[in-house]
């Protein structure tokens, strides 16, 4: 790395360390209790369950089969017509007609603001938690694109959908460790800051679809 | 503006809470606020059958990188400027906000945009900006509502929960421009602040965040909320500060789950909360192209050098405890005088400042010692234990105090029977004056101490010794209930001294179940 532009708190540092190891001078790493877990659902349950969650986040949910995917994504688009569609994702998955975005090369801001609604995949979905996990693949896009239009159009594979939090964690530790993000959707974005009253969609996508595919 | 940033209180607590618990808005919005969260936390809590287990883990996963604390920072400081990020190190606030300052001038940057950070607030950020000619602008909804008013934040999760509908109606009509007239509708109010942030965050350049949890081994740093202006500041902006007090470090990226399974369910009360945000230094055509991260002390160090205070620094600020406490919930989040209110508070507040700060030192003595809030802490730090042991240290600090002196005597008088209720007769007669209705609202001279934020009972006219004798001798009410001897025996062993009856004010309004 080139020198950095910014002052070095290389002082500060050796003295934060030093207070530290004085610190915690003698003590001793207690061995870690086995991480609990859940009892295993069947897979059907598991869908059960991860729909069940969605709806109680009171975003929407469909399950289909693979042959209905277009149909499903033109019912859950609504009258949504300029959508964002991730470099990655499947253009035989979207009903025509639509003022597609792709974000090759890269769409400004204000782009992303004019588009009415974004489709994606994901990485992992968690039913105990009601859970999307997006990595950020080439069928997810970056960030930006599934966080400024107001509707957020979700597929999941059946597969793609883990009971726990932990098997999810598992499942995308490797895109971690090979440094891409993660945004993990639980719903829509809410607020209950005003006298706890719950308010639905504050900045995020304030609809969220979530279509799973089996 | 100290060096230490906004952890001292500015009173003690006792003098505090006076002040706080007449307002009747306040109590009302806060009991609405922790008995509902309270009751929602049990239902979810309930859903998973190894919480307890889940607790366990939480706590040893965090005492395990409290113990290796020094090289897991070094491991993430290598991880993120392996990714491009850079890593800064900061001994106390001020260096902390400097530095912060400092990258916005190198940007020239003259607004920012934040996300909720009780971390930032701790240094006193927003002040320290804005001396400097930088406004840095809150995006959380909460946030922004107590910054349009000049307001402090009273709760670490609902920071506007003291405010209602109206006040804000109020608030938003005054200081959103162009919104027109808003009615006092909380999704209309909403609305309003979305389309208010909105512009600044396809605008602004920088943005500053907390930091929930990061990770040593990948150097992937993770920010949990609701509305998703988190997302918004942490991937709009072309440059990204995150501050973290350095407790927050976590081993490996398996480490995540545990406290993503328990971060919501205590906090928000949900099973999840709606976005997570994870991400590693910088990511080339994805956020932020420049992300800088503060590594942050400010007396946490001096926490970890006590072994047995050192659980504090578990705190994954989750707010649990607060909505369990009954002080808090009277008292309100503004009593604590620091960014750190409730249970959590009383014990973080005095340690952070080393137990040298005589007002933040009364904070341990702020709870009833009912346990609730170490039932309910995700991560298992004991507080009550914590408060008991940091009571003493203050003490320790303080010498022999007119309280101490006090106690002496009442060991004194309670150690001979004949002492005792000779006392007894006397304090019967002597309360007279000191009587009002059937309260005694303020003791004289050093026992004064008492009643700054209690009322006393007055002694009855007649005790539980005299009744007995009297019921004895034939004189008192008919024996149909008579104790066997041994029974006796033991209640004149411990007498119960009246003074720790508590009454009056603070149990005036018992805690109601509302729900939702
Ligand atoms: S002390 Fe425990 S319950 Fe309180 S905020 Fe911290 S983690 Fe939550």
């Amino acid at each position: 790395m080139t020198a950095e532009p910014f002052p070095s708190t290389a002082e500060a540092k050796l003295e934060l360390l030093t207070r530290i190891n004085r610190a915690i001078a003698g003590a001793e790493q207690q061995p870690l209790p086995p991480y609990p877990v859940s009892a295993p659902l069947s897979r059907e349950a598991v869908l059960h369950q991860f729909e069940d969650r969605i709806l109680d986040y009171k975003a929407a949910f469909t399950r289909v089969l693979a042959g209905e995917i277009v149909g499903a994504v033109a019912a859950a688009l609504g009258g949504a017509r300029r959508v964002i569609v991730p470099p990655g994702l499947a253009a035989a998955w979207l009903p025509a007609g639509l003022d597609m975005l792709r974000d090759d090369p890269p769409l400004s801001h204000a782009d992303l603001d004019r588009a009415e609604a974004v489709v994606t995949g994901c990485a992992v979905a968690v039913s105990e938690t009601g859970t999307i996990v997006l990595d950020h693949g080439p069928d997810q896009g970056r960030r930006a694109l599934s966080l400024i239009p107001d509707l957020h159009v979700c597929l999941v594979r059946g597969d793609q959908v883990v009971q726990t939090v932990r098997q999810a964690v598992d499942t995308v530790a490797a895109s971690v460790r090979a440094g891409r993000p993660l945004t993990w959707l639980s719903g829509g974005s809410a607020t209950s800051d005003i006298e706890l009253v719950r308010v639905e969609g504050v900045h995020g996508p304030r609809h969220l679809h979530v279509i799973v595919v089996e | 503006m100290s060096d230490h940033g906004g952890l001292h209180p500015a009173q003690p607590f006792p003098a505090a809470a006076r002040e706080q618990v007449v307002k009747a808005q306040l109590r009302a919005n806060l009991r609405k606020v922790t008995t509902t969260i309270r009751a929602k936390r049990a239902n979810v809590v309930e859903e998973l059958p190894h919480w307890e287990q889940l607790r366990t883990l939480g706590a040893a996963t965090k005492d395990a990188s409290l113990v290796n604390l020094s090289d897991r920072l070094l491991q993430l400081e290598q991880s993120v400027r392996a990714r491009g990020g850079y890593v800064h190190w900061a001994r106390d606030a001020k260096e902390a906000r400097d530095l912060v300052a400092r990258i916005a001038q190198a940007h020239g940057v003259d607004e920012l945009i934040k996300v909720k950070s009780i971390t930032s607030d701790e240094i006193e950020l927003n002040k320290a900006l804005e001396e400097r000619g930088i406004h840095a602008v809150e995006t959380d909804l909460a946030e922004l509502i107590v910054q349009l008013s000049n307001d402090r934040p009273s709760h670490i999760l609902v920071p506007a929960i003291h405010r209602n509908r109206a006040e804000i109606q109020a608030l938003f009509n005054a200081e959103l421009p162009g919104e027109g007239a808003l009615s006092d509708n909380p999704a209309e109010l909403a609305g309003a602040a979305r389309r208010y942030l909105r512009h600044k965050f396809l605008t602004t350049k920088m943005a500053v965040s907390g930091v929930n949890f990061a990770v040593a081994e990948t150097g992937t740093v993770c920010v949990v909320e609701s509305e998703g202006n988190g997302r918004m500041c942490l991937t709009l902006p072309e440059v990204l500060v995150s501050i973290m007090g350095i407790e927050k470090v976590l081993e490996k990226v398996e480490d995540i789950s545990v406290f993503m399974e328990l971060l919501p369910r205590s906090s928000t009360a949900e099973r999840m909360n709606p976005y997570n945000s994870f991400w590693t230094g910088v990511t080339p055509g994805d956020g932020p192209q420049e992300f800088h991260l503060i590594l942050l002390d400010n007396g946490r160090t001096n926490v970890l050098a006590d072994e047995f205070g050192r659980q504090t620094l578990r705190c994954i600020r989750c707010s649990a405890c607060l909505n369990v406490c009954p002080v808090y919930e009277r008292a309100g989040g503004h009593a604590y005088g620091s960014v750190y209110p409730g249970p959590i508070g009383a014990i973080l507040t005095p340690q952070l400042l080393g137990m040298h700060d005589k007002n933040a030192n009364t904070l341990p003595g702020a709870s009833s010692l009912c346990g609730a809030c170490y039932d309910v802490c995700p991560v298992k730090i004991n507080i009550p234990q914590v408060l008991i042991y940091l009571r003493t240290e203050a003490n320790l600090q303080k010498g022999l105090t007119a309280e101490a002196l006090a106690m002496k005597g009442l060991k004194f008088m309670m150690s001979e029977g004949w002492r005792f209720e000779g006392a007894l007769k006397l304090a019967r007669v002597g309360q007279g004056p000191l009587v009002r209705g059937d309260a005694i609202p303020s003791l004289p001279g050093m026992l004064g101490g008492w009643t700054q934020s209690r009322d006393l009972r007055p002694f009855p006219k007649e005790g539980f010794r005299d009744w007995w004798k009297g019921r004895s001798q034939g004189t008192g009410p008919a024996d149909v209930n008579a104790a066997p001897p041994e029974t006796v025996q033991k209640a004149e062993d411990g007498p119960i001294p009246p003074q720790k009856k508590e009454g009056g004010q603070f149990d005036a309004e018992p805690p109601r179940e509302d729900t939702l």
